[in-house]
């Protein structure tokens, strides 16, 4: 089981690694909306300031549905989705594997670029810390939930569009904890219940997913 | 036609198959495995493609499938790789239904389908080497390299996938039979842009395959020896025209 995964993950970020194209994409696309919005709302430091947590990861959010599409369409378009399925592992852990090197590819990029544009919309220093751990907690389940919507719309066209609007809404408690998080640290309030939760529901996707996932993934194949 | 493919590699690595996959190994000991169809019929997008289809195969048995397009040779394959549920009829792997598990019938099989699932900036040896190892291979790579070597792709190993042609890729899909071996090989149309030389490369891997008690169902257009193998002409179980409309 660990070898399978370890060699389908591998085999992912080895074709991420020589793409190079999903990382990049999110991580400009994050970059350049977060700078997009000083120029839309003024650049007084204490709107920004204000504002920062929600812009942060609402982009996060955006940016990490960008890369989702690729999920599986790459291995359903070329047949090996139907290898992949046939291994004697379940298909459950073939999920589970691609939706870790996604999440190492798309996922951890916006963790570690998230403080950095925090500077730029002069976050509260208070607030660092916890939107690191807030979004380390939370991105696990964007990836997870993204994986769902993406085998679902496997074959359909516009899959785009309809990827969007399955997955944003399954999105939005991430957000409302996430923001919260680093709203309650920068006010000198507990975040710690709030990452708790942000945790609980990548647990509770990394729990569902998988299997929500190979089920799509199974009628796609048909 | 000496075709490298050393006898050890097989076998599977009990430690990380399930139980199910060693038994199906069907090596030590010799186990007779029987795959049938019985009164198989296959929908397709709300139409009927064939109805009342029956087959048995047994160890070292081949089936070719033969019909004009569109006749259902591949919803056939992939009803018997399990990807399509069978609109009616029963198939069976030892007498137990598969299509209840089928985890463990995917372990049994390898489908090659008009997709070479390559891709293009891995390298030849990358490629099946991944494979050999999803497939719990015992060592991934001398299967890789027996399996290259069967399909003469060796020197190729270090190419990135891109720069193969049609032919080759089609080997590299081929070679993966070798890399993770199963017990049920399923070809859909495998000869397609192979060249003589190559087509002989396959049936010599065939042969071998059935020899240590593997089956094949092939389907085909165009010779390929199969050696006793049983022909299926699926135009015989196309619905007639009157079924057809009640449809």
């Amino acid at each position: 089981m660990i070898r399978a995964l370890r060699a389908i993950a591998g085999r992912d970020l080895r074709l991420a690694l020589r793409l190079g194209s999903d990382t990049m994409m999110v991580i400009v696309f994050f970059v350049l909306t977060v700078i997009l919005f000083p120029f839309g709302v003024g650049s007084s430091p204490e709107t920004l300031a204000k504002i920062a947590p929600g812009i942060l990861w609402v982009t996060a959010l955006l940016a990490s549905m960008l890369a989702l599409e690729r999920l599986f369409a790459g291995d359903y378009e070329d047949g090996s989705l139907e290898w992949l399925s046939l291994a004697p592992v379940p298909l459950e852990l073939v999920v589970l594997s691609k939706a870790l090197a996604h999440w190492l590819t798309t996922g951890l990029p916006l963790v570690v670029a998230a403080p950095v544009l925090g500077l730029l919309l002069n976050l509260d220093p208070a607030g660092y810390g916890v939107l690191i751990a807030a979004m380390a907690l939370g991105t696990p389940a964007l990836t997870l939930i993204g994986a769902i919507g993406a085998a679902l719309t496997l074959g359909a066209r516009r899959g785009g569009v309809l990827l969007s609007l399955l997955v944003l809404p399954l999105y939005i408690p991430v957000l409302i904890f996430g923001v919260s998080a680093v709203d309650a640290a920068i006010f000198g309030l507990g975040a710690g219940p709030r990452l708790l939760i942000l945790g609980g529901l990548s647990l509770f996707a990394l729990a569902l997913a998988p299997f929500a996932a190979a089920a799509a993934l199974r009628q796609a194949i048909e | 036609m000496g075709i490298g493919i050393p006898p050890g590699h097989m076998s599977y690595d009990p430690a990380a198959a399930p139980a199910a996959r060693v038994r199906m190994a069907g090596r030590e000991p010799p186990h007779m495995a029987e795959f049938a169809g019985e009164a198989l019929a296959c929908v397709r997008a709300e139409r009927l493609v064939f109805k009342d289809l029956s087959f048995a195969l047994s160890d070292g048995g081949a089936l070719r499938l033969t019909g004009p397009n569109g006749s259902g040779k591949s919803s056939l394959l992939r009803v018997m790789a399990g990807f399509i549920r069978p609109a009616a009829g029963a198939l069976t792997w030892d007498g137990a239904t598969v299509t209840k598990d089928r985890e463990t019938h995917g372990s049994r099989l390898a489908f090659i389908g008009h997709l070479d699932a390559a891709k293009p900036v891995l390298t030849v040896d990358e490629s099946v080497r991944f494979w050999a190892r999803l497939y719990g291979a015992d060592d991934p790579a001398a299967a890789t390299t027996a399996a290259l070597e069967a399909f003469d792709l060796l020197r190729l190993a270090d190419f990135p996938v891109r720069l193969l042609s049609s032919g080759q890729r089609r080997r590299l899909a081929l070679s993966r039979l070798l890399a993770a071996p199963a017990a049920l090989w399923l070809l859909d149309e495998p000869t397609t842009g192979l060249d003589a030389a190559s087509v002989a490369r396959l049936e010599a891997a065939i042969a071998a395959h059935r020899k240590t008690g593997g089956m094949v169902a092939l389907a085909t257009h165009t010779d390929v020896a199969l050696p006793d193998a049983e022909t299926l002409a699926l135009e015989r179980f196309a619905p007639t025209p009157a079924l057809e409309a009640n449809e």
